[in-house]
């Protein structure tokens, strides 16, 4: 087989991938970066090209800004803690303890429901008065909160919500990774007298940073991604406290019908996401030990 | 290969044989499903029954989600060349749809003596929000207003009488106080009244500000009046109802659990669409009343639900189908099942006096509630880029609700946003 036989082989067999990754990914981002440049097009008036007319406007935006900063927020809560909570998990239930399958099955529960069904049963969960949370915090003489109908609280409480829907996923993932360990690192530790946190700190925690990296990038995305409770539980509100940016972005593109700005919110969208994943492959990466 | 060709061009000369022979006119029908009930197999029937009426047509009805998700897919097949030839959406986005050239005008349609009688059969409440520009562009269909509803065991618990409901703003706030209880910690475990104020807020204040005689939008959608003296002083009523009198529980309040706080005592009072009667009713284990709002200067509500429209990129021939099928369901009789059926206001006066809605309501009088507020009903919020300029009505209200901004503040800063976004509508 020749060089250019071979060549050609190799890109006939990536060509159908290739298809799919260009029409699904690579022309849409392009065709959104043009649309931010353009104006939104209504009857009877086709879009002209603007500039960055559409960013001018994102930049005056408090909405937009009250979006970032609440998916800041979102995102800093959110991704240490689903993350931590998922790693103590993923520990407990790979030891040999009675009812193992069971417990492992309700940690994982919640991310087999649909995001749309949790919603709407964490409304009643934080319901004023008579829902379960303010049950709970009645029995030990606190007051009845209203969490999604204060701004105080509200973004905190859809932050559960995300958190306990991620957590068990990501369970999944360390428990897999945990699996794999071979059984003599804990028979050695034994031996050597190392006690359960430093083996942890040690050996598990460096031998599941490869699982780590990927859960990270994936709760990142998630952070940006996770929008169905915010629409189902508070439709960003009170007052855009609970706005996140995709949320945002839908509500611009579909409710306002405004193209144009939804697309320059798509390309910081993007943007932020890009940036983001890049850093988090250069720099985790180096001091990430694959076997 | 030649005969799997000859037989691809059997099966398509078929096809067209078929097509042909039938020659109907297909006329696809989005529409969503915002209250319970089997409502799709109900609109299944009517589209079997229209069809076998009118063997012309061929009406497929296609659920399309909620009333966001209908109208994301009706506005994007729109831009894509192939939307639907009718559906169900919000009255509200009427002026959206006809700013994007989606929807066609009702006018054109309405050639004979009885086609313009029936133009007037509705109420005219009803038609309110589907006319500007001298046009009529949506015919109601499923149709909503605000009503209170009143435990009256509660009521009686607290020595009201349990079949008078507040008339005014200044009783709601006496009744409310007797009505709202409280544990020995201090703790509301019954309030007065509730009105809820999450998703779509300006909604349930439109009661309000309608009843302070104030309207928010003029009729040509492109001028709002959110910092009028008479709203803020509405806004300032409703947020001392909780700040002032304590009956009203403080911030947001949820839209999805009214009707649950109210089943579970927790709101002696509540006010919500007329679409939740059915609900109530089958799921109240106590007995409770339906009243018209309060009277403040004035009685008043908003209307809401949906309309009928019909799709400018369909054939002629389609949105012939489509009006005739208009025309076709909302007949008294058909009106009057359909309101049974969901409990959505009735359209016409005249479905009201079919023998089916006169049964029912004799049976349950509050199914005549949301009519006989209809005469002091007005148009529900409405105006070009119309959800965005309610988002800033929103974002005030919820602002001022919560106490991060003055009722003034909130409604100067709402009209501002307002004023800026209709800017290019004038």
């Amino acid at each position: 087989m020749t060089l250019t036989s071979r060549h050609i082989h190799a890109y006939l067999l990536l060509l159908p991938a290739f298809i799919f990754l260009v029409g699904f990914t690579h022309y849409p981002a392009i065709g959104t970066l043009i649309d931010s440049l353009m104006s939104t097009p209504r009857a009877g008036r086709a879009a002209v090209f603007v500039g960055l007319e559409n960013y001018q406007v994102m930049s005056e935006d408090p909405n937009f800004w009250k979006a970032l900063r609440n998916n800041f927020w979102f995102a800093l809560a959110t991704i240490p803690i689903s993350i931590a909570l998922s790693i103590a998990m993923a520990l407990w239930v790979n030891d040999k303890i009675a009812g193992r399958q069971f417990l492992r099955l309700s940690f994982f529960l919640p991310t087999v429901l649909p995001m749309i069904a949790v919603a709407n049963i964490w409304i009643f969960f934080y319901t004023p008065g008579y829902g379960l949370i303010n049950q709970v915090l009645g029995v030990f003489g606190f007051a009845s909160q209203n969490f999604l109908g204060d701004p105080q609280l509200a973004l905190g409480a859809v932050t559960v919500v995300a958190i306990w829907k991620e957590a068990g996923f990501f369970m999944i993932f360390y428990l897999a990774a945990l699996q794999t360990l071979s059984p003599s690192y804990q028979e050695a530790a034994q031996i050597e007298g190392a006690g359960r946190w430093y083996f942890f700190r040690r050996i598990q925690w460096p031998l599941l940073m490869p699982t780590t990296i990927f859960v990270l990038v994936n709760a990142l995305i998630n952070a940006f991604r996770m929008v169905d409770h915010i629409i189902v539980m508070t439709k960003g509100g009170p007052d855009n406290a609970t706005s996140l940016l995709l949320f945002y972005l839908y509500e611009v593109g579909f409710s306002f019908w405004d193209r144009g700005y939804a697309s320059a919110l798509t390309a910081v969208l993007l943007l932020i996401l890009a940036v983001v994943g890049l850093l988090q492959f250069f720099m985790l990466d180096r001091r990430t030990h694959y076997r | 290969m030649n005969k799997l060709l000859s037989r691809a061009a059997l099966v398509a000369a078929g096809l067209c044989l078929s097509a042909t022979a039938l020659s109907k006119t297909e006329v696809s029908f989005y529409f969503p499903i915002a209250v319970g009930g089997p409502i799709t197999k109900i609109i299944d029937q009517y589209a079997t029954d229209f069809n076998k009426a009118h063997p012309g047509y061929n009406v497929t009805p296609v659920y399309s989600g909620t009333y966001q998700e209908t109208i994301v897919k009706a506005l994007t097949a729109h831009k894509a060349g192939k939307p639907p030839t009718a559906a169900i959406l919000l009255s509200t986005d009427t002026f959206t749809l006809a700013d994007e050239g989606a929807i066609t005008p009702i006018d054109k349609f309405v050639k004979t003596d009885d086609d313009r009688a029936w133009m007037k059969s509705f109420f005219p409440a009803f038609l309110l929000n589907g006319q500007f520009d001298n046009k009529t562009w949506g015919i109601p269909f499923q149709r909503s207003t605000v009503v209170l509803y009143w435990n009256k065991e509660l009521f009686k618990e607290a020595g009201l009488d349990p079949n008078t409901p507040p008339k005014n703003w200044a009783e709601t706030i006496s009744m409310g106080q007797k009505l709202t209880k409280k544990d020995a910690n201090g703790n509301v475990t019954q309030w007065g009244i509730q009105v809820p104020s999450s998703g779509f807020p300006y909604w349930l204040f439109q009661g309000f500000s309608t009843q302070n005689d104030a309207i928010l939008a003029n009729a040509a959608g492109n001028q709002v009046k959110y910092d009028d003296p008479k709203v803020v002083e509405a806004l300032q009523y409703w947020i001392d109802l909780s700040k002032k009198y304590g009956i009203h529980p403080p911030g947001v309040v949820q839209w999805g659990t009214t009707p649950r706080d109210f089943m579970e005592r927790k709101a002696a009072m509540i006010w919500t669409t007329t679409g939740n009667l059915t609900n109530i009713r089958s799921n109240a284990k106590f007995d409770f009343g339906v009243a018209m709002l309060p009277e403040g200067k004035r009685r008043g509500s908003p209307t809401g639900g949906g309309n009928f429209f019909i799709f400018s990129k369909a054939s002629a021939a389609e949105q012939e189908g489509a009006y005739k099928f208009a025309k076709w369901l909302t007949q008294p009789e058909r009106a009057a099942q359909w309101s049974i059926d969901t409990g959505y206001v009735a359209v016409s006066p005249a479905a009201y006096e079919t023998p089916a809605l006169k049964k029912y309501a004799a049976e349950f009088p509050p199914a005549l509630v949301a009519r006989d507020q209809l005469p002091f009903a007005v148009a529900e919020l409405s105006t070009h880029d119309n959800q965005r300029v309610t988002k800033a009505l929103n974002d005030g209200l919820q602002a001022a609700l919560t106490g991060s901004k003055t009722p003034a503040q909130a409604m100067k800063d709402a009209q501002a946003e307002a004023d800026r976004l209709l800017r290019k509508y004038k």
